[in-house]
């Protein structure tokens, strides 16, 4: 039985929870956000990713309602928040710092909002026990958010802001705090919460790896704009710009100039170099200039030129990064273009075939490489 | 034996300012009033040996403690201090907050300027601050030219020399002591915090209530004390302002001192004074130690 892929965002049928209309926000001269036109669909966990000053926090920022657009329109659930403040939209914000009260304890934390909608006492504890289990702080209900770890904190801070069953989550670099290890266990406690819960999930992140392991579709930004929405694969494998397959994990960029041969174009990047092949899908005309992008794991290293390849090039080691379960070599090819290729160390390392000053082959297929713009 | 060194300074340095006078004090105190350089007796002599120490001893009484109960004057202006500085205490507070709060809230470059203003009046002279004031509340006073010349009032105010004059005094000068902490617990206030509470369905008013009030308790109650501690003492303020039926125990202090010379009586009140002024240092203190605790976290 074939599981439905879930992916409103192909359905035209399908009716997206946010809207943003041609939104640009100004702060005085400058331009955080400029005429972003997107929609999120319920159930989605979409992340905004993006080095700082891009525009994700005001984004989100707008969406809770701490700022307003300068220009265009927000729609949640079809309708203008416009004017509306954030206490009057059913739209939770974890916060970057957590901003936990002090003051309170991390049971009263959690039972701030369900108070300010005057529920009934039982219905109040009944919640916040649920709350207290679903992120497993039974124990901690008591103590105050000083007397709990980071991680722990990061915990209360989910809860509160899931207590009162908003519509809409957003999440502001909420694992910034916790130590890698931590964070990449609490990636996977929030996806299996959001599942739970069915909430609709916006996180802002500038950490690649966290936009990739959480979310259903990643949103690129640069400069107040969206420069690509995508699933993770999608962003990673068939990046639409140099910004975005540079920022989005390593890349090798070859920038050259490429003529059309078949299903794809020939580069050339170097004088008296053999030129590279790539098959692609991108229009470039009949001939341009282009940058290609490879990942290192798709470069091949060996001792001899592959009999078979398409793509071979002829460099020597300069450096080896060794990051335990791989091995990075940096290579200068003979034009003085250098690249990255990555290999697993399936072996001991004091049996490491190659080291430094080797000479060495590189190799990709024909469809490693991607082709962009240049 | 370093450590003890260390710390023998500030003790020796307490024992010498308030320790030794306190205990002149208490002394005169159980003394009785005499017509003699110093006004009291007994004095200790002494060259006549032990038997000289027995019979100054011997001398000691509680009298002075005794009559502060038999003259109703007493209690009523103990009283009478606790309920001026208590009502100027929780005034200061209620002027004192917005200021501080308005202070948290103005942009950074402004703030260095707007502390300077509130520390700025320590420059001149105390007492000269509260002679302004006379000229200013006085019935010929700028205050009651101003609103002649406006029209309000066709008769001039009696504000000099009344409670009302007190009050003025006293939350003018402790003022800043009020601000100060109040600012400094605001100022450390997370503003995500109050988003957070705003998120979370409160209004503007609602998370000012239940966040940042609760929030700045230590510096409400920090400068609670800084303003009644001193206000309770007060002398200054009601005998300059104040008019004849201003009962502060302060002024009471000084006119057994120096119109009554009556050292014993004066000393037995300023005791009692120190004795009911203890209770909220202490309690200030504890506060204290635990803003420090909390922040140690």
């Amino acid at each position: 039985m074939a599981e439905t892929v879930f992916a409103p965002w192909n359905d035209d049928s399908a009716t997206p929870l946010i809207q943003f209309k041609n939104v640009t926000k100004r702060f005085g001269d400058f331009v955080a956000i400029d005429n972003l036109t997107q929609d999120i669909y319920a159930q989605e966990f979409f992340a905004l990713l993006g080095p700082s000053g891009c525009g994700k926090t005001t984004m989100m920022r707008m969406l809770a309602g701490f700022e307003t657009p300068t220009e265009g329109q927000i729609l949640i659930a079809g309708q203008d928040m416009a004017g509306v403040p954030p206490n009057k939209r059913a739209v939770n914000m974890m916060f970057q710092s957590y901003a936990l009260f002090p003051h309170l304890t991390v049971a009263e934390n959690i039972a701030f909002g369900l108070k300010r909608e005057g529920k009934p006492k039982p219905e109040i504890d009944a919640r916040v026990d649920e709350m207290l289990r679903l992120t497993r702080l039974e124990k901690f209900g008591k103590r105050k958010p000083h007397q709990i770890s980071g991680g722990q904190r990061q915990r209360v801070a989910l809860a509160r802001s899931l207590a009162k069953a908003p519509k809409l989550l957003l999440l502001d670099e909420p694992l910034g705090a916790l130590d890698k290890k931590l964070r990449q266990e609490t990636q996977f406690e929030l996806m299996d919460i959001q599942e739970k819960t069915g909430t609709t999930f916006v996180i802002v992140t500038h950490d690649q790896e966290e936009a990739m392991t959480v979310a259903s579709r990643v949103a690129v930004m640069d400069e107040g704009r969206i420069i690509q929405v995508s699933t993770p694969a999608d962003i990673y494998e068939r990046p639409n710009s140099v910004y975005v397959a540079d920022f989005i994990g390593d890349v090798n960029i070859i920038n050259g100039h490429a003529t059309r041969a078949g299903d794809g174009y020939d580069i050339a990047y170097a004088e008296g170099a053999a030129k590279l092949h790539a098959k692609t899908s991108t229009d470039l005309g009949n001939e341009g200039k282009c940058a290609l992008a490879i990942r290192p794991e798709k470069v091949s290293i060996t001792a001899k030129k592959p009999a078979k390849s398409v793509n071979a090039v002829s460099g020597k080691i300069i450096d080896i990064a060794y990051l335990g379960n791989l091995s990075t070599y940096h290579v200068e090819l003979e034009g003085g273009q250098m690249i990255k290729a990555q290999t697993a160390n399936t072996r001991r390392l004091a049996r490491r075939t190659f080291t430094w000053e080797d000479d060495v082959w590189l190799s990709w297929t024909d469809t490693a490489a991607i082709v962009l713009e240049g | 034996m370093r450590r003890f060194s260390l710390i023998a300074v500030p003790y020796f340095w307490l024992l010498v300012l308030f320790l030794v006078p306190f205990i002149i004090v208490f002394k005169i105190s159980l003394s009785d009033t005499a017509l003699a350089i110093p006004p009291y007796t007994p004095t200790l002599d002494v060259s006549t040996g032990w038997e000289g120490i027995r019979n100054f001893f011997a001398q000691l009484d509680w009298e002075n403690f005794t009559f502060l109960t038999t003259d109703d004057l007493y209690w009523k202006a103990y009283l009478s201090s606790f309920r001026i500085a208590a009502i100027s205490t929780l005034l200061t507070l209620l002027i004192g907050y917005p200021i501080a709060y308005a202070m948290a809230q103005s942009p950074d470059e402004w703030r260095p300027t707007l502390m300077m203003l509130v520390i700025l009046p320590f420059w001149t002279s105390f007492l000269i601050r509260v002679y302004s004031w006379m000229g200013i509340l006085s019935n010929e006073g700028f205050l009651n030219q101003f609103l002649l010349w406006t029209g309000l009032i066709s008769e001039p105010l009696q504000i000099l020399n009344t409670n009302k004059a007190v009050y003025i005094g006293i939350i003018y000068t402790y003022l800043p002591f009020m601000i100060l902490p109040i600012y400094s617990a605001l100022e450390k206030l997370d503003a995500s915090l109050l988003e957070a509470a705003e998120d979370l369905g409160c209004s503007r008013i609602t998370a000012f209530w239940l966040v940042t009030i609760p929030l700045s308790k230590q510096g409400i109650i920090a400068g609670s004390f800084l303003v009644f501690i001193p206000a309770l003492g007060e002398f200054v303020i009601p005998s300059l302002l104040g008019g004849s039926k201003t009962l502060m125990i302060g002024k009471v202090l000084w006119e057994e001192f120096f119109s009554n010379r009556d050292w014993p009586v004066a000393s037995a009140v300023a005791v009692i004074l120190l004795l009911i002024l203890i209770i909220p240092i202490v309690l200030f203190q504890r506060n204290e130690q635990k803003q420090r605790e909390a922040e140690g976290q």
